[in-house]
């Protein structure tokens, strides 16, 4: 029982943890992402056609990091080049991708719902939960190590130090937001090749922005972050197993109580445990050179 | 001029000859036309309707629940003949909008509403849902079977009632477990979570699971193709998704009821009130062919067969999650 529950526990984290250093990369370089959940939605898209293609869950899974790039890529030119409010503009992907991924089905396959099954020796069967892991340990040690990494947090904390010091800030963000939109594409992936077998219409259902709770939560940091997926992954895994149990009493609680669970967890999160999250000081302002 | 004349042509091809058309629209539910399952259904009736009877069809999805009510009111105003709403979610938009075009006809799968020009199909999902039970109960062999539903609402309430009075109609001993994906319609459109929930019902000892979620079903036949285990398919005939994993669906004759009420308002015999669809007419049902011939034994159909007469007969009295609810 518990050793389920700690496999559920992980399975249902792995994409939140995707996505969660996705939105790290891009907010810790300054630029809000709530367009994750949209990135998310590509990749799992790209995914599921690119295993389709090629017969591959890792080729595929390359399809749907291309696609959350490619829309991370749209996502830049809106709030790096043209300047827009970040918010706005990540609504509008959020949106975009929502529209995007039904229509391209409905070309590729006539279909609106849902790309046909991919089978079974064509799926990952545990691969992106050990990679996750490993994108965490890996994100830590460049964030800490690297002069890139460095780059990284000065562009969201000090944009002018980082200037100064010869650095085009605005590169720095291009880059954190392409590898934001390539980790949640991954994130995506795992969703339509790992943890089911087809895309299907707006199958993230709020993942993204799940993510960017842990985010929050995790004080933009890998390590806690991914602690913070850990925990909601966990509130979902006990909410499923506590479905119809009798705590006390002859009747269960009703299921929509149990639901709320991995919600409520979150709010209380945020609300009152988090201590002082501070957000990278630049976050949503616009660079400009002198 | 060449721009007029193209312009003519669009006209020409918006008025097409409207007189002698039959213009039926389909307003379908959340899970859209592909969903494999209760929409494709519906959509595969209409289609039907337009190969054999000629009608014009047009169907739209909507992408949230606030969109059916411009989308009928819509369809009303360009004069279609019959309009047909998928799903209880649209109940409130049908009551009004049929309410403000009274001249015009409407229909309703899965949900009551009282008007003149209001059709409503209802299908007797207990029933159904006994047969189905039985045959879990039978082709069970650890003695505990599982169910997962989109949402914990009355409709899935109803499934799981007569699922489980026919499963203890089998084994008094059985246990049934049942698990919900969701509390939003998103829960119809999340096959990951359909399938954790399965998965944690297999490792509860569950051997054989009944998927009445929608799209999320398909998350659920991927644990028990991975498990090696049985599910249920619900609605459309699931079977062919996988076979042999998929030991039998329970039919909800949705395309049959929208094809019927098609004919019937095209010739003219369009009447409202409730029309309900039981094991009697074979509005219900459970699948067999060629995909779980296999995995569905003869002796288990045999018996299932016969609790289906007499449930037809009224030999028996299956536990309705609506007649309840009332009291």
């Amino acid at each position: 029982m518990t050793r389920q529950l700690l496999e559920s526990t992980l399975r249902v984290s792995t994409p939140l943890i995707f996505a969660a250093l996705g939105g790290m990369f891009s907010e810790r370089a300054g630029v809000i992402n709530i367009a994750l959940e949209g990135m998310m939605l590509v990749g799992a898209f790209g995914a599921a056609v690119g295993t389709l293609t090629t017969h591959s869950p890792w080729l595929g899974s390359a399809w749907g990091i291309g696609a959350g790039i490619l829309l991370a890529a749209v996502y830049g030119i809106c709030v790096i080049r043209l300047r827009a409010n970040q918010i706005v503009a990540g609504t509008a992907i959020n949106m975009l991708a929502l529209g995007l991924t039904p229509f391209l089905c409905k070309i590729k396959y006539d279909v609106t719902g849902q790309t046909p099954a991919i089978p079974l020796d064509e799926r990952f069967q545990s691969a992106p939960l050990y990679l996750s892991w490993v994108m965490v340990v890996f994100c830590w040690l460049w964030l800490k190590h690297t002069r890139q990494g460095l780059w990284l947090s000065f562009a969201g904390e000090h944009p002018e130090a980082l200037d100064a010091a010869g650095i085009r800030v605005n590169r720095v963000r291009w880059a954190a937001v392409l590898v934001s939109g390539a980790l949640a594409g991954m994130g995506g992936a795992s969703l339509s090749v790992y943890l089911s077998s087809s895309f299907a219409r707006n199958m993230t259902a709020g993942r993204g922005f799940m993510a960017l709770a842990a985010l929050i939560f995790g004080k933009w940091k890998p390590v806690p972050t991914a602690i913070a997926c850990l925990l909601f992954g966990f509130a979902e895994a006990v909410q499923m197993r506590l479905q119809g149990v009798v705590i006390w009493g002859k009747d269960p609680i009703p299921v929509q109580f149990i639901q709320i669970l991995p919600y409520l967890v979150t709010i209380l999160v945020l609300a009152g445990f988090v201590g002082r999250s501070r957000a990278p000081k630049a976050l949503g302002t616009v660079f400009r050179r002198g | 001029m060449r721009a007029g004349l193209v312009c003519a042509a669009v006209l020409a091809a918006c008025v097409r000859p409207a007189f002698a058309e039959f213009k039926v629209a389909l307003v379908l539910d959340r899970g859209g036309k592909d969903d494999k399952s209760f929409n494709t259904s519906a959509y595969e009736g209409a289609t039907l309707a337009k190969k054999k009877l000629g009608v014009f069809l047009k169907y739209v999805e909507v992408a949230d629940d606030n969109g059916f009510e411009p989308m009928l009111r819509g369809f009303a105003q360009r004069e279609f003949d019959l309009i047909i709403g998928i799903g209880f979610s649209q109940r409130e938009a049908i009551r009004k909008v049929s309410a403000q075009f009274p001249k015009r006809h409407f229909a309703i799968v899965d949900s009551e509403v009282t008007a003149p020009n209001v059709r409503s199909l209802m299908f007797e999902e207990h029933e159904g849902a006994y047969v189905i039970g039985a045959i879990a109960a039978m082709t069970s062999k650890t003695g505990k079977i599982g169910f997962v539903g989109g949402m914990d609402i009355p409709l899935i309430r109803r499934f799981v009632m007569g699922y489980e009075a026919g499963a203890k109609r089998i084994n008094p001993q059985i246990k049934v477990l049942d698990n919900y994906v969701g509390v939003t319609s998103e829960a119809w459109n999340n096959p990951p979570k359909g399938k954790e929930l399965a998965v944690s019902q297999y490792e509860a000892g569950v051997d054989i699971i009944f998927a009445g979620a929608g799209a999320s079903g398909l998350g659920v036949f991927d644990a028990a193709e991975e498990r090696k285990k049985f599910a249920i398919g619900v609605d459309a005939n699931q079977d062919w998704i996988k076979p042999g994993v998929i030991l039998t669906s329970m039919l909800k004759r949705v395309d049959e009821a929208v094809f019927a009420v098609i004919q019937e308002a095209q010739a003219g015999k369009f009447t409202g009130g409730v029309k309900r669809f039981g094991l009697g007419n074979k509005g219900v049902d459970y699948s067999f062919d060629q995909y779980n011939a296999k995995v569905l034994t003869e002796p288990v159909r045999k018996r299932a067969d016969e609790l289906k007469a007499e449930i037809i007969a009224g030999k028996v009295a299956v536990p309705d999650y609506y007649k309840l609810q009332k009291r």
